[in-house]
């Protein structure tokens, strides 16, 4: 099987837009978190989020316009705007904006989202409903689709290989990079821009997650303290927003073009729960079974992995996970360290596995696992190092890195450093 | 130029992003002014909007240009 390496970076979070901007901020142990802005939310359980700090583009804010011409953006919903500031990211990362049509036949995109266009079907169908069908916009559909952000940034870049989206929930990012990295894998591409993008932060969308109890409610008068995984009090999870995507490559190829190389997919495990349409089994065998396929994939055992960057949402699943590492690592818990990043960005759903995997990706280039934020108490004894509130550095040279999602459905990447 | 002239002109300018300079008696949406078939489905809904009158499906197909657009609107509002 094709080697496959990851030359390319980009992602737009709440801690700010950009892979090191972001990256330094999740080090210092920064939080995402405030009172939502984008609409007046005060009506609502849950009246905070993580939002991307939008601005001018400096300082690590996050200008629109910067990615997207203010035309173009008007006509499709901000999850696609997301995916098309992270992949520009990635591919100037990468240094990868061929000219070449053999180039160009060769590169694919899978970005994909949990939702998509939410806001967009919330809007329309008021416009529908109080002005009739005349008044919806041509550019409804093609705004709205999951598929979109993978097919405006092939149009953008010419990118004419595999064009393809994962829509698995808070999964997503994590089966688009391990789909992608099979794709090349198996010699259908050679060069794939794989991630995800969420716009969840509207009225329906905190609506709708607090319909189904997944949100945390109780800090409404200090948000930055609500995202707290494996914390005995925490509530449930933070809504997070933004997009990550990577430049997946295959390993000779990266290296006949002299490509930076941050590290290599080893490895990409999949499973379903078959059990519960929001909650995991409670024996988090499906997340087990995900590591193990992974683990199994990349020819290592749980005694290779120095990092893992857990599901851990702030819910009641965070335990049942925790529970599941533990007993795949066995005896080697107590070398390893796992935290979650979802402290500091929220949960960014489809996002969540693709800046996950690249906060893994850096973990291992600058040998240091980032913070589990507000982990003051935690739910359950563990032996596994869970980096309360610092950064943790430490020899990383295999990180895991866990997405589970609505529907029972689970993956695992393994990322591993290349000597 | 008539008031519709410049409210189109307008519509026109906002929705294609171009100069209003661009936008000339003769200037295609299409050919001259960067639209695709959407954004000219987008135009006649903005038409629409903005005299609040009715463009039926094929009489919007032979709006093609800035001068269509003044043209059928001038006699239909």
């Amino acid at each position: 099987m094709r080697r496959v390496v990851v030359t390319g970076l980009g992602m737009v979070t709440p801690l700010a837009c950009g892979v090191e901007e972001t990256w330094t901020r999740i080090l210092k142990g920064q939080s995402g978190a405030g009172t939502i802005t984008q609409f007046d939310a005060s009506h609502l359980p849950t009246t905070y989020a993580c939002e991307i700090p939008r601005g001018d583009g400096s300082d690590g804010t996050y200008n629109p316009d910067d990615w997207m011409e203010p035309k173009e953006q008007r006509k499709v919903d901000e999850f696609i705007t997301f995916a098309m500031a992270a992949a520009e990211q990635a591919v100037t990362d990468a240094n990868w904006k061929p000219e070449a049509e053999a180039d160009r036949l060769r590169t694919g995109v899978m970005i994909g989202s949990g939702i998509g266009g939410l806001q967009s079907i919330a809007e329309t169908a008021v416009t529908l409903k109080e002005r009739g069908p005349r008044r919806v916009s041509p550019f409804f559909i093609p705004g709205a689709l999951i598929n979109l952000c993978s097919g405006q940034v092939s149009i953008r870049y010419g990118f004419k290989g595999p064009n393809h989206a994962v829509v698995t929930a808070c999964s997503t990012g994590a089966h688009a990079i391990g789909d992608a990295a099979r794709l090349i894998m198996l010699d259908d591409a050679d060069v794939m821009v794989a991630g995800g993008s969420e716009a969840p932060i509207s009225e329906i969308g905190i609506a709708g997650f607090n319909a189904c109890k997944a949100l945390s409610t109780k800090w409404n008068d200090d948000p930055v303290k609500a995202s707290r995984p494996y914390s005995a009090d925490r509530d449930g999870f933070v809504m997070g927003e933004g997009a990550g995507c990577v430049v997946l490559e295959e390993y000779e190829h990266a290296k006949a073009r002299g490509a930076k190389i941050y590290a290599e997919v080893v490895g990409y495990g999949l499973s379903g729960d078959a059990y519960h349409i929001t909650a995991p089994a409670e024996d988090g065998n499906g997340g087990y079974r995900s590591m193990e396929a992974a683990l199994k994939r990349a020819g290592l055992t749980p005694a290779d992995v120095d990092y893992v960057n857990a599901h851990g949402t702030s819910t009641m699943a965070d335990t049942i996970e925790l529970g599941a590492v533990a007993r795949l690592l066995g005896d080697a818990a107590g070398k390893v360290t796992m935290s979650s990043t979802k402290s500091a960005t929220g949960h960014l759903l489809g996002a969540a596995g693709a800046i996950e995997a690249i906060f893994s990706i850096l973990a291992i280039r600058d040998q240091v696992a980032p913070p589990t934020l507000n982990l003051e108490e935690p739910a359950v004894e563990t032996e596994i190092d869970l980096a309360p509130l610092e950064a943790r550095k430490r020899e990383i040279n295999v990180a895991l890195s866990n997405s589970f999602g609505f529907g029972g459905t689970n993956a695992s990447l393994v990322l591993a450093k290349v000597d | 130029m008539s008031d519709i002239a410049d409210r189109v002109k307008k519509i026109v300018v906002e929705h294609l992003s171009v100069d209003e300079a661009k936008v000339t008696e003769n200037a295609s949406f299409i050919d001259d002014l960067g639209a695709d078939s959407l954004d000219t489905v987008e135009l006649v809904m903005a038409f629409e909007e903005e005299f609040g009158i009715e463009i039926p499906d094929d009489a919007a197909e032979t709006i093609q240009s800035f001068g269509d657009a003044v043209k059928f609107i001038s006699e239909n509002s």
